[in-house]
């Protein structure tokens, strides 16, 4: 277990050095200049040209990069070109929304997605699963920009039970916030019920397939227990990777719910940080996702672990 | 089922009583592109005078609803017949919002500071008459000329020529310290910026308590957030969505004039572009309702020339390249090229480009010029388009006030030399007389048309929206600003 944990360790890290490369190589190639950004087109080519030498932006790339990831293992992310602020505080207002949102998004997800596997997987075949089935077929489909205006034309334009959008932030109260979250937060999880609730499905059909199942039933277990007990348990590491990949999704891969409710996350801040090629908050910012990804990989491999005790004794 | 009812309802009761009712006298506005930062002196994005200019900062003059020179924090002045020397008398018992005192200290400080080497202020080019600022007693400053400019009290009113003081100075990116009607409160990145009313001010006093700006990006997003009540006025609104909130009586529909002159630019340098037929004929070529049409809802005036026909200078040359197919074809064959061309068409994110570019390249192709649309976003618009100059056709807004004279700039992304407009503009600059001004626009506009520099599209629409018992918002959009002073609930 030991050897298992200090493997994947070294992984990560390797693979955070590598992306940190990746990362800043990229965004040096594409076009555009942060310093004409900022001054727009009646300023002069030397002002730019000394905007650029304040912003540090003239120094070698070779030495850029050392600043820069230098000062990420003393979890200096820098300073933002366009605000002026350091990058960590840009992050800890965004995250403040991502985050709950994310796992309100996730914990909904699951609520729907569970049930309407087991409930499908019980009437296999017959007309519940095909609605059932039907239905998440309609919830990966459904365009989710398109599903988050018509919640926002029913609940908040025509029975005004809550904002069309935007954040009042948590010091207006925990309520007046997660009110704010609450529309959002179907919006993004729906999608993700459907594809959660067909992975469940069909895991559980394979795993429903297995010897050890019908020797269960064959010894008298009633259903119910047998797909509760030996079912479910097994079919659980295919539905923790897709929630592993969903919460990395729902964490900054939600730009276009984010614009539709005006709501102030990770996604909106590295959308606004490309175009005005704030190039230190991207490059800061992505880094902190990828660690945020590995970190979750990490966890759902030591999840595996947990529910799948061959994996512990395996090393 | 009964169950269900008794829960929801206890939701929908929990739920309306938390939706606070706003005060009458505060006010939700609506902006599309969030400031980089809150210093006006330090930046080109026209978002952060959509928030800041005329509420929380101040300069000498200011401009008007309709483009007009007014006086701000200088009360009146004089000009020494030279037209070299301005002397500006202050109002007097002004403050900064941090309580300290204004006066001709900041003056000088503020403008000093705006055209030092290195200032990296993005309209340096408004003070490079400055010869030098004095004090001459706390309430009159001394401005000296290089040369007499016409257009000196006029560019001492933008908002990149705000009085802002030394203590604060540096800090105002993050808390902006003006000596306008509104203070600066608070700014949650991301989603919005509040101002209050300054019970200090100096002039007449606002009605509005508290103004939220809110940063809705998405177009879609707005209406909705208009028709809950959420954000009661978008000054700047999508001109395609305009027809959901049109006949409903809640809100007040206001199509105005802005300075953005939309064009599709040419690089003159490059071939075939360098021949006057060539872009006569592309000029001919352009149907411009169906442009307006297409790209900005019907919305917008046809153009001829780089004039807002807002503007009293505006001369109309719109009938000099009435869309005429068998013309463009004619004038293409007398170059050479009656089998067409192949160029690229490069498109800023803004829909009139996005859209206008579909429309261009299909009335374009009828002609027999066969453009491939590249699609960029500004940073590269900006390096490509821009400073390199790497491109054939592109579509954007110029949308700073009576900017003609960026024809005659050196080295210009247009590529355009022409030393007669050069010399006009040079006049321009030197003449002060109104009536000779507006003749010496009038020739700069009919030797733009002639030499078809661009394709003259259209005026920007501004389209403003708001709440029907809203009043005092700007119509049209002389410079982008929202200013709020004379913004009132009138019930």
């Amino acid at each position: 277990m030991t050897a298992y944990l200090l493997k994947r360790l070294a992984i990560a890290l390797i693979t955070l050095v590598l992306a940190s490369m990746v990362v800043f190589a990229v965004l040096e190639i594409i076009p555009g200049d942060p310093a004409r950004l900022m001054l727009g087109m009646n300023a002069s080519a030397d002002q730019v040209e000394l905007l650029r030498n304040q912003m540090g932006l003239n120094a070698p790339l070779a030495a850029r990069y050392l600043h820069w990831a230098g000062g990420l293992l003393s979890l200096d992310f820098g300073r933002s070109y366009t605000y002026s602020v350091p990058v960590i505080d840009l992050v800890r207002e965004r995250i403040v929304v991502s985050l709950p949102l994310a796992l309100i998004a996730l914990a909904l997800s699951t609520i729907i997605a569970i049930p309407v596997g087991l409930f499908s997987v019980g009437r296999h075949g017959r007309a519940g699963d095909t609605i059932a089935m039907g239905a998440a077929q309609l919830g990966v489909a459904v365009p989710n920009f398109w599903f988050a205006l018509m919640l926002i034309y029913l609940f908040a334009v025509w029975l005004r039970l809550v904002p069309a959008g935007g954040f009042p932030g948590w010091s207006a109260g925990v309520w007046p916030a997660l009110k704010s979250l609450v529309l959002p937060a179907i919006a993004l999880a729906l999608p993700q019920a459907a594809i959660l609730a067909r992975v469940t499905r069909s895991a559980l059909i394979e795993v429903l397939n297995e010897d050890y199942i019908r020797t269960a039933r064959a010894k008298g277990l009633p259903y119910r227990a047998v797909l509760w007990r030996h079912a479910l348990r097994n079919a659980m590491i295919p539905v923790l990777t897709i929630l592993g990949l969903q919460f990395a999704f729902l964490l900054a891969g939600t730009i276009i719910i984010e614009n539709v409710f005006y709501l102030p996350g990770l996604g909106r801040l590295v959308f606004q940080a490309i175009t005005q090629r704030d190039l230190i908050v991207v490059e800061s910012v992505v880094m902190l996702l990828v660690a945020a990804v590995i970190a979750v990989n990490l966890l759902v491999d030591l999840s595996y672990a947990v529910v799948d005790p061959r994996l512990r004794s395996r090393q | 089922m009964k169950l269900w009812k008794t829960i929801l309802t206890a939701a929908a009761l929990v739920l309306s009583a938390e939706t606070s009712a706003f005060a009458a006298r505060d006010l939700v506005i609506g902006i599309t592109l969030e400031p980089p930062h809150l210093d006006p002196t330090a930046g080109a994005a026209a978002a952060i005078d959509e928030v800041l200019y005329a509420n929380v900062f101040e300069g000498l003059t200011r401009i008007g609803p309709n483009g007009e020179v007014l006086p701000a924090l200088a009360e009146s002045w004089t000009v020494s017949d030279d037209g070299k020397v301005y002397t500006f008398k202050l109002h007097s018992g002004v403050k900064f919002h941090d309580g300290t005192d204004f006066n001709a200290d900041d003056v000088k400080f503020s403008l000093d500071r705006a055209r030092a080497d290195n200032s990296v202020n993005a309209q340096k080019g408004l003070f490079a008459a400055i010869d030098t600022v004095e004090m001459v007693d706390p309430a009159t400053v001394r401005i000296t000329l290089k040369n007499p400019q016409s257009s000196f009290l006029y560019n001492m009113g933008w908002g990149d020529a705000v009085i802002v003081a030394p203590e604060t100075a540096d800090t105002n990116k993050e808390t902006p310290v003006g000596t306008g009607p509104f203070k600066f409160q608070n700014w949650a990145k991301g989603s919005s910026i509040t101002l209050i009313r300054s019970d200090a001010y100096w002039g007449a006093p606002v009605s509005l308590d508290k103004a939220e700006f809110r940063i809705v990006t998405d177009a879609a997003a707005a209406v909705p957030a208009l028709l809950s009540g959420d954000v009661q006025a978008f000054p700047f609104f999508d001109p395609d969505s305009v027809a959901q909130i049109q006949g409903d009586p809640r809100f007040k529909v206001v199509i105005g004039a802005t300075e953005g002159e939309t064009i599709l630019s040419m690089n003159n340098k490059k071939p075939p572009f360098d021949r006057l037929q060539v872009r006569q004929a592309i000029s001919f070529a352009l149907d411009r309702k169906a442009i307006i049409d297409g790209a900005s809802a019907g919305l917008g005036v046809p153009i001829g020339s780089h004039m807002s026909p807002a503007n009293k200078a505006y001369v109309d040359l719109t009938g000099l390249y009435a869309h005429n197919v068998e013309k463009a074809r004619e004038l293409l064959k007398e170059a050479g090229l009656e089998n067409g061309f192949k160029a690229t068409l490069k498109l800023p994110p803004p829909p009139y480009a996005r859209l206008g570019g579909e429309i261009i390249a299909s009335q374009l192709r009828d002609v027999g010029i066969d453009l491939q649309i590249v699609p960029v976003e500004w940073a590269q618009w900006l390096d490509q388009v821009f400073t390199k100059k790497d491109y054939d056709l592109t579509i954007v807004s110029h949308t700073e006030p009576n900017d003609i004279d960026i024809y005659s700039r050196k080295d210009y992304y247009f590529n355009y030399d022409n030393p007669t407009f050069d010399k006009i503009i040079a006049d321009l600059n030197l003449t002060s007389d109104e009536a000779k001004r507006m003749t010496l626009l009038g020739e700069a506009q009919k030797i733009l048309a002639d030499d078809a520099v661009v394709g003259f599209l259209y005026e920007l629409p501004k389209v403003g929206v708001w709440d029907a018992k809203l009043e005092g918002f700007w119509a049209n959009a002389p410079i982008q600003a929202n200013d709020l002073t004379k913004v009132k609930w009138t019930e």
